[in-house]
């Protein structure tokens, strides 16, 4: 039946199919593209460094007054802290979000609050680092009694904060997709609200609600402009939440204005670059797979 | 992405490339980039200039002075800020793309070192500073001063300053505990609001207009073996390079300017009694005899 209709489609709509098609293989090849441009930019990195000294190697210094020395450790446990933080801080905040705006909100209430959410994913991330460097940073130093507020854990509330309307909204939208028929089965055998939320809704959305954080985790990992404006960039690997730290990120975005282009250094942080593409290419894999086991 | 925003990118790159060339060819324009302690200096010059000289553009941005260095080398800039000499690696590079490097002496710095105005230490030795920078005293106590801990501050490794205070001073690498700031002023605020820190900026950061230390913070008095302890506020002491860390801070062009180009004009104003004029209002000092004599042997070569 369907191939039938496809066969009796007017050309315009034969152009149409062919450039969406055109348009889907050219993102592909980008993709493509962009990792072989990154994996081959990083493979002369390897010609002057081992690669057990950069998976395993805890010291970044490539400028050193000594010996150059290249172990990602340090930079990988800051992009790590920094994470764990945003999405402990970001997780929660935005699945609460979700379930009182799919849940309990009245219809007008979550017609005005759920575009005001995703409005907070318009701020540039240049700007919630200024409101950090000026604002917050002090507050959590006074908080804390510490001397300088920025560190991972400012770092890691801020970045959450850009990544909670993505998590509020990908979840409120796995909430609302869940069959009205389960509610009112679980209210008509007498279970309350609430339990009809825990018991029911949340078992129901959560392909849903993992994907949400996944796609939100993938938002944190890849943020730069706030950690490099308020982690506090020390290469010493964070021994607390109120160290400061310096995630891959902000690593490449400082070194690679100083560096000439073809030098080991440069090519080094292309070797940085591919880190970070595999790491949120992993998290977006993991999201795309609950998504897809969610509509199965 | 969607599809528009995609193409919406394309022109970029476009555009960035005109820009570049507008910089380097169009002789009314001059660009001017790098060293972070120079750009405030730099832009109060250009901004003198421009007031007699209206057909000139200036355009004067910060970044560092590895960063003003390397765009130099990428032919993207008139005119290079350092405050550091260009390295041995820096000048084989410029030889091998055909860059005829010349050096311009802009004015003398005395590093600052900087505390908190409650930390009671005023003096401190070269070695001490090493010790502390490179992190082997990590507590005032070991220095002779409170039971608490030292908070390093200090800049990126795309500035000269952070190049030139590890190579004169630390002799050695930071402690990777040092905070890496974006700024001179970005650790002049951190040291005012942190008992326990300690930083190093250009002395245009510590003076103000009359010449005493700024509100919040101190400038502590630095010794060499067997010397009197010298302030990086003391004129003479800079200039006569007593005080241990005064250093000349540069300017860098990828060749000699042609007769009656901006970046000559701009040389010669630098160079003159009006322009170390601003240079003291800056913060910083003027040039010596000795900068003057090597200036001029550049002017000399233009034809």
């Amino acid at each position: 039946m369907l191939k039938r209709i496809r066969q009796r489609l007017p050309l315009s709509e034969h152009i149409v199919q062919w450039c969406l098609m055109c348009t889907a293989f050219l993102t592909v090849l980008l993709l493509i593209g962009i990792f072989l441009f990154l994996f081959l930019s990083s493979l002369r990195a390897f010609r002057e460094i081992t690669p057990s000294e950069f998976l395993l190697g805890n010291s970044w210094n490539p400028v050193s007054y000594h010996r150059a020395s290249w172990g990602i450790g340090s930079l990988l446990q800051g992009t790590l802290l920094v994470s764990t933080t945003a999405l402990l801080f970001a997780a929660p905040l935005g699945l609460f979000t979700a379930i009182y705006l799919s849940e309990i909100a009245r219809p007008l209430v979550r017609e005005i609050l759920k575009p005001t959410i995703e409005m907070i994913a318009g701020i540039p991330s240049v700007v919630l680092g200024l409101l950090g460097l000026l604002f917050f940073a002090p507050l959590i130093a006074k908080t804390f009694h510490l001397s300088n507020g920025l560190n991972a854990l400012t770092a890691g509330i801020l970045v959450g904060i850009a990544a909670l309307p993505t998590i509020a909204s990908v979840c409120e939208d796995a909430l609302s997709g869940v069959t009205r028929r389960y509610r009112e089965a679980s209210l008509a055998l007498g279970a309350t609200r609430w339990a009809t939320i825990r018991r029911v809704v949340l078992p129901a959305a959560h392909h849903g609600i993992a994907a949400a954080i996944m796609l939100g985790l993938g938002r944190i990992i890849g943020e730069t402009m706030i950690v490099l404006m308020v982690a506090g960039n020390s290469l010493a690997p964070p021994r607390s939440l109120f160290s400061p730290a310096r995630p891959i990120t902000a690593t490449i975005a400082i070194e690679i204005k100083e560096t000439i282009i073809g030098s080991t250094h440069w090519h080094s942080l292309f070797a940085l670059g591919l880190i970070l593409f595999l790491l949120t290419f992993l998290v977006n894999f993991v999201a795309d797979f609950l998504i897809h086991r969610r509509t199965l | 992405m969607s599809m528009p925003s995609r193409f919406a990118l394309l022109p970029l790159p476009l555009l960035l490339l005109t820009a570049c060339n507008r910089g380097t060819s169009n002789t009314t324009n001059l660009t001017i980039k790098g060293s972070d302690t120079e750009v405030q200096l730099v832009s109060n010059l250009a901004k003198a200039f421009a007031r007699h000289n209206t057909s000139a553009h200036l355009s004067v941005t910060g970044g560092g002075s590895a960063t003003g260095i390397a765009s130099l080398l990428n032919g993207e800039i008139d005119i290079a800020n350092s405050s550091r000499p260009m390295s041995d690696a820096e000048r084989a590079q410029a030889s091998e793309r055909g860059i005829d490097l010349q050096e311009f002496i802009l004015a003398r710095d005395g590093l600052s070192i900087i505390l908190h105005p409650e930390n009671p230490i005023t003096t401190l030795s070269m070695q001490q500073l090493s010790d502390i920078y490179s992190g082997r005293a990590t507590r005032w106590k070991d220095i002779g001063g409170s039971d608490a801990p030292i908070v390093l501050y200090g800049r990126q490794s795309t500035s000269g300053t952070f190049g030139f205070f590890r190579d004169t001073v630390v002799k050695d690498d930071y402690a990777q505990t040092m905070r890496n700031m974006e700024g001179n002023q970005a650790i002049v605020d951190a040291v005012r609001a942190d008992a326990n820190g300690i930083g190093y900026v250009g002395v245009g950061y510590v003076k103000d207009d009359q010449g005493n230390v700024r509100d919040g913070i101190s400038a502590i008095l630095i010794s060499l073996k067997n010397s009197n302890p010298v302030s990086p506020l003391d004129r003479e002491a800079v200039k006569r390079g007593d005080y241990p860390i005064s250093r000349p801070i540069y300017q860098y062009l990828p060749a000699v300017p042609p007769r009656g180009s901006p970046a000559e004009a701009f040389l010669r104003f630098e160079a003159s009694s009006d322009g170390q004029a601003i240079v003291e209002a800056s913060g910083f000092y003027a040039i010596t005899a000795e900068d003057v004599q090597r200036n001029s042997t550049l002017l000399a070569k233009i034809h």
